[in-house]
């Protein structure tokens, strides 16, 4: 097989334009298009990836344009896909797979947790396992239950893995090719509620590091923390607040793990104020890590404790509930107004 | 021999007779036991029992440096020599192996140096050795995940037109595992050039198998998957080796994969600290202890006139210079890094993973303060 790097620049199809509207999931759909196009070691399968290009799409018209031995239907069964994609990234493919919805990966956990993330320590660097395990996740979309689970937690506390989710089309096609072209195994996490976001991209786009924090918008007061489908959230705070004279900066963080600590608390000693939004229950929650090493890194220059605004510790709500389960910009405001403020 | 799995159909159950080469009196077996597989040749067969003959040897040196408290586990294999030598014999050199805890005596087959066979049950690292060199994988400890990792590493070889042939070993608890299932399925499906080689020894830990399966063999399951499955001797190296033969050249030709039962018995505890006297009786062991797999290829080399004392003299001698490399390896102060923690849970060097390596750096140094402040004291003070 011929090997090239993921760098090139792919063609622009014949009349069309090199500057156009993308959704999300058509963003992942040209990462993985560019990626088959430019390695012949990646492959991607899952559960009707193929002739049906996932429930989601994202896998559209992949497998006419490859051919079925480099994009296939696997049969259905989680641990199968992340266990055989484990066994070819040891043969030398990047295999790219696709979990169904965030609560259909939990078959394969026991894959990921015991080989996927500890193949290269055990092997003493002897195995490497370029492979991405995609994950469409988070609610939002009215789904039936199973379908709105927030399982990042699960597989951020897990050494061994790298775990990233973008919030917006640019970043979902540079942080994709950037996973598929990493050494490590990585937890692509798909926030489901953002695939029909659009933006106007000119591809390839390369945005920042994968495993960097971004600043979204820049401010003064307090620092909002987000990731994945929250982003939006707190970006609707900042808005809001502002209307109220507050100068919210909101941090995008990407990157779950690694996390990103140099941004993020370049951005509390500006602000000394800083709150963490996510869809996943608090207790326990990627929030709690978030606040807790924060704190710890940055206490002198905290004016008030780090805020979670997150789900409630419940199971995911039914659709006809989960409004009032999801963190909202009023939310979000209506927990910063708890601090004490006076004393600046 | 590959002609008859060839046109074996795969809707028809195995026999409930295991598959036989030789009878447990060394004598080549009869014909309706054979399946239709030929002996292998003697020479081969010399091989056979001088590889079973040194992994015995290593096996009972291991154990024993185990209740001598040298190696924190050692989960043993005697008994079942014959599977894990004439399975593995059965590869080629460019295949890979996916083995189990218990198939240390594999990877001596596979080339692997004690010291490195024993690097995870001493406790040093999880894994010894190269697997690139070795073509074998790691020895997983999760039942039958490894199934999984052989069925994608040959779908991998089909895809890049290698003639890689995979074999993965899993014992009889596993085949209850979903992973067992999924690999099966997959390798089908996916007509991966897969062997898998299911050792029924009887018990997972203390469970015995008619509590895993209501199935009358484990090779009956092929059926379901589309596969051809077969229900071996597990104590007949020669039927052992040529099963496996016949499914890797099978494999190999484009065929897809097989599924084979080896029975056989776990003569030992499931590892140092079982105890199988409170779930099965010294008798049945006695029994299986009667069936040894290698007493049973001896004989028929010896009544073969193929196997000579001055052969039995050189694997003797082979076999202690391996023990003796064994105690040596195990006996030796091992060499640890406290620091090497950190060095390859990722293959890039991350930020808080080396704020994490520089604090234990310095509990070390401080230590090493200590410990050199406390050697002064001791020498002033004389």
């Amino acid at each position: 097989m011929s090997r090239t790097h993921v760098t090139a620049t792919p063609d622009v199809a014949p009349g069309e334009a090199s500057d156009h509207s993308l959704t999300m999931a058509g963003a992942l759909n040209r990462a993985l298009r560019d990626a088959l196009a430019d390695d012949d070691r990646v492959v991607v399968f899952g559960e009707d990836v193929g002739a049906l290009g996932g429930v989601f799409r994202v896998t559209d018209g992949l497998e006419a344009e490859f051919g079925s031995t480099r994009v296939w239907d696997a049969p259905l069964a989680e641990s199968g896909i992340v266990g055989t994609a484990v066994g070819m990234a040891m043969n030398g493919l990047r295999p790219v797979v696709e979990m169904q919805f965030d609560a259909f990966a939990y078959p394969a956990f026991e894959q990921v947790v015991s080989h996927v993330a500890k193949m290269h320590n055990r092997t003493q660097g002897r195995v490497r396992l370029p492979m991405v395990i995609r994950i469409p996740c988070a609610g939002a979309i009215g789904g039936v239950e199973h379908h709105s689970d927030s399982s990042e937690a699960y597989w951020a506390a897990t050494p061994g893995l790298t775990v990233v989710m973008p919030s917006h089309p640019a970043d979902a096609y540079s942080m994709l090719r950037e996973a598929i072209a990493s050494d490590d195994p990585v937890i692509f996490m798909e926030p489901k509620s953002r695939y029909w976001s659009k933006a106007a991209l000119a591809l390839p786009v390369h945005t920042a590091p994968m495993q960097r924090a971004s600043v979204v918008r820049e401010g003064t007061d307090v620092t909002l923390i987000a990731y994945g489908p929250t982003v939006r959230t707190a970006l609707e705070a900042a808005d809001a607040g502002a209307e109220e004279g507050l100068s919210v900066e909101v941090i995008d963080l990407r990157s779950l793990s690694p996390f990103d600590d140099e941004t993020v608390s370049a951005s509390v000693r500006k602000t000394s104020r800083a709150a963490i939004i996510h869809e996943a229950a608090q207790f326990g929650g990627y929030g709690a890590e978030v606040a807790a090493r924060v704190t710890e890194r940055n206490f002198h220059w905290l004016a008030a404790p780090i805020l979670r605004v997150t789900g409630f510790d419940v199971p995911y709500p039914p659709p006809m509930l989960e409004e009032f389960h999801l963190p909202t910009a009023d939310r979000v405001l209506a927990a910063l107004a708890t601090w004490e403020w006076d004393a600046e | 021999m590959s002609l008859n799995v060839e046109h074996r159909d795969h809707r028809t159950l195995p026999t409930t007779r295991p598959i036989r080469l030789l009878d447990n009196a060394g004598h080549a077996a009869p014909t309706p036991d054979t399946g239709g597989f030929g002996m292998p040749d003697s020479d081969l067969l010399v091989e056979l029992y001088r590889r079973m003959a040194i992994a015995r040897r290593f096996d009972r040196q291991v154990t024993a440096l185990t209740k001598q408290g040298r190696l924190a586990t050692y989960p043993s294999a005697l008994g079942q020599e014959a599977c894990e030598i004439g399975a593995t014999t059965a590869l080629d050199e460019d295949d890979w192996l996916f083995p189990t805890y218990r198939d240390s005596m594999a990877l001596l087959t596979r080339g692997v140096a004690p010291a490195a066979v024993l690097t995870s049950f001493r406790g040093e690292w999880h894994n010894g050795f190269d697997q690139h060199t070795h073509r074998t994988s790691v020895q997983a400890t999760p039942l039958a995940t490894q199934a999984l990792h052989a069925v994608g590493f040959a779908h991998a070889a089909r895809l890049k037109g290698e003639r890689t042939v995979t074999l993965a070993f899993m014992g009889d608890g596993a085949t209850s595992e979903g992973d067992a299932h999924e690999a099966f399925n997959f390798a089908a499906v996916w007509h991966t050039p897969t062997v898998f080689v299911v050792q029924n020894n009887q018990f997972a830990i203390s469970t015995p198998v008619a509590k895993q399966t209501r199935a009358a063999t484990l090779a009956d399951k092929a059926v379901g998957y589309g596969m051809p499955g077969f229900h071996v001797d597990g104590n007949d190296v020669a039927a052992m080796y040529a099963v496996t033969r016949a499914a890797v050249e099978r494999a190999r030709a484009g065929g897809g994969p097989t599924l084979i039962e080896g029975l056989t018995y776990r003569i030992e505890p499931h590892t140092n600290s079982d105890d199988p006297t409170r779930y099965r009786r010294a008798r049945e062991v006695e029994h299986w202890a009667r069936r040894d797999p290698i007493e049973r290829l001896e004989k028929y080399l010896v009544s073969e006139g193929v196997l000579t004392e001055q052969d039995r003299a050189q694997i003797s001698a082979t076999a202690e210079a391996l023990a003796t490399e064994t105690r040596e390896a195990v006996s030796e102060h091992a060499q640890l890094d406290p620091l090497a923690l950190f060095d390859h849970v990722y293959t890039e060097p991350r930020a808080s993973l080396l704020e994490q390596r520089a604090a234990l750096a310095a509990e070390l140094a401080a230590d090493a303060e200590l410990a050199r402040a406390g050697d002064a004291t001791r020498v002033a003070s004389r």
